[in-house]
């Protein structure tokens, strides 16, 4: 009962906070110059067609009013109508995030994948080749920019060796294998810095979890050095590698942007900022509330996760 | 003397020279960084240019010392917004407590949800891309990092006696945080400066990359690798070194506030 209290408790700040969110959202993008009527119709329209428009798009209605239609079609599903693409916002999301869900789910993966052993192996020989080795890569990959590592890749792998394409996405339906092709480079990019953090906050959690009492007993108890680090030490180590994982999707986000344009991906976070340059600026309004809105859920999730896998937490609540 | 960090001797000796390097610019380059030569554009580096030179003809050496200035300067000014902003509040939270804690760390979630890119389109939105976009963009999302640190070491102190005794002496949080809590939080407060610059300095290369960042003729690194994209075929050396100067700044900063720590923090130390 306690622990639903909990959960109910964090989902209630975090529609809250989701809340206050979007109205610094809308008041924003409300504040900035532009009419959406003379973007869509042209700045030579007859005064009453653009009074006719701003009717329908309900934008003659007063501040708070057009805040809470926003808000309302958002909980329906329905984000309103692109200024520029002249199609629905949520269809136009819908197919860009074909692209950014899995580039960014691949990118998580790589990370995960190389970080984990790299992070482990770095704590159970700490000082030695190894280590020093996974220290290296973790410092150069937290300051290496990735869109940066994006242009090499493309340089060596694409205009050098031309094992991948340089860029550019043929979609799903031009077949998986040369989808998939296509989002490999750009999720390397995307995972260095990610990898780089999770490397130095998985060998400190595993340095700190070793000299736990737990750990020494079961050494004591007989099991080899190898054992008692894979079945007790990484195990209850990984809770603050989650942890991290919920806090790096803002630089996971921010890098989507920087990563999809490099690669010319037509993916979420290249429709921002093209909705940007185009003042489409219910896109932005509506994607910028999206990317906040996952950071946000990801992070709640984190938490909730945190608190049920770490038993002193639980007994704390 | 030996005790010293090795961290902090090669993290303080880049950062060093990147900001004599930012200073130098504004007196003296290899070349004008803004002045073009057709006749000698795309050159390798060699007699042309010691890092060659770009798409029109400038000197990119020229380029990358002035863009030091901007870089540095934007994340400063960033870090300066956020860090006041943020260690304000944050040691106004562990004062007060309760409610007000609670509503300003709420208040910090709706900022963390902000990552730099975000608000730089939004703020973009409204005020057009430039430096001063970049700066408040980066420095509003650096306000709940500092204030979660300084929240954190600044209850660490409210909770210790001479705090405890100097309330009793009748003293105010006003000015109990001036003369205890600020002066026993400064050192991790001064690490997070130079880590969050060194974050700075990388938000603000991605906003220039984008074209959201300064705008031209400024010089600016992450403008620099928009522009080589366009040449990567036949100019990579375009490509390697705005990249490299933003990764050695980064690197510098960071292993500069690891440094920083280790040296304020034994207990790290010996761990690490």
């Amino acid at each position: 009962m306690t622990r639903l209290l909990t959960l109910f408790r964090g989902l209630l700040v975090t529609a809250a906070v989701l809340l206050a969110a979007s109205l610094v959202i809308f008041l924003l993008i409300d504040a900035a110059p532009g009419d959406p009527a003379e973007i869509m119709l042209g700045t030579s329209a007859q005064a009453d067609t653009l009074a006719a428009l701003r009717h329908e798009l309900g934008l003659d209605l007063p501040l708070f009013s057009r805040y809470l239609s926003w808000l309302g079609g958002v909980f329906v599903g329905d984000f309103g109508q692109s200024y520029t693409y002249g199609v629905a916002v949520g269809e136009l999301i819908g197919d860009r995030l074909t692209v950014t869900l899995p580039l960014t789910v691949m990118a998580t993966a790589l990370a995960v994948a190389v970080s984990l052993p790299l992070g482990v192996v770095a704590a159970a020989r700490p000082g030695r080749a190894e280590d020093n080795l996974a220290s290296l890569f973790a410092q150069i990959g937290i300051a290496v920019p990735n869109f940066w590592i994006g242009l090499l890749l493309i340089v060596t792998f694409s205009l050098n060796l031309k094992w991948f394409p340089p860029g550019g996405f043929p979609g799903w339906e031009a077949g998986f294998n040369a989808a998939l092709g296509s989002l490999i480079l750009p999720s390397i990019a995307l995972a260095l810095p990610q990898a780089a953090v999770l490397t130095r906050v998985t060998r400190a959690a595993v340095i700190e979890v070793t000299n736990e009492d737990f750990v020494r007993t079961a050494r004591a108890k007989g099991l080899t050095k190898r054992r008692a680090l894979w079945r007790h030490t990484v195990p209850n180590a990984l809770l603050p590698v989650v942890t991290m994982l919920g806090l790096q999707i803002p630089f996971l986000i921010s890098g989507a942007v920087l990563v999809e344009n490099v690669f010319n991906l037509p993916g979420i976070g290249s429709l921002a900022y093209q909705a940007l340059s185009q003042r489409d600026l219910i896109v932005v309004q509506n994607v910028v509330l999206l990317f906040v809105a996952i950071v946000l859920v990801v992070n709640a999730g984190t938490d909730a996760l945190y608190a049920r896998l770490d038993p002193r937490l639980r007994a704390r609540k | 003397m030996n005790r010293l960090p090795k961290s902090l001797f090669i993290g303080g000796f880049i950062t060093a020279a990147m900001v004599c390097t930012a200073i130098l610019s504004r007196f003296w380059t290899p070349a004008d960084p803004t002045g073009m030569n057709i006749l000698q554009r795309l050159k390798p580096p060699g007699p042309a240019g010691l890092l060659g030179t770009d798409q029109i003809g400038r000197d990119v050496l020229s380029i990358i010392m002035s863009g030091a200035w901007t870089s540095l300067g934007i994340a400063v000014v960033a870090t300066v917004i956020g860090g006041a902003i943020g260690i304000g509040i944050g040691v106004m939270a562990a004062a007060k407590g309760g409610s007000v804690e609670r509503l300003v760390m709420a208040l910090n979630g709706v900022l963390f949800a902000f990552p730099p890119i975000l608000s730089a389109i939004l703020l973009g939105a409204l005020l057009g891309p430039g430096g001063l976009t970049s700066m408040v963009a980066i420095g509003v999302f650096m306000i709940p990092v500092f204030a979660r640190v300084s929240r954190a070491a600044a209850i660490q102190i409210w909770a210790r006696d001479y705090v405890k005794a100097a309330r009793m002496a009748g003293k105010n949080d006003v000015l109990i945080t001036l003369e205890h809590i600020f002066p026993n939080i400064s050192a991790q407060i001064i690490v997070q400066l130079a880590i969050q610059t060194g974050l700075a300095i990388l938000s603000e290369a991605g906003l220039s990359f984008l074209g959201m960042g300064v705008s031209p003729p400024t010089p600016s690194w992450g403008r620099m690798l928009a522009e080589s994209q366009t040449y990567l075929a036949s100019a990579p050396h375009l490509v390697l070194a705005p990249g490299l100067a933003i990764a050695i700044a980064v690197l510098g900063l960071n292993l500069l506030g690891d440094g920083l720590r280790d040296l304020t923090d034994p207990r790290r130390r010996q761990n690490t």
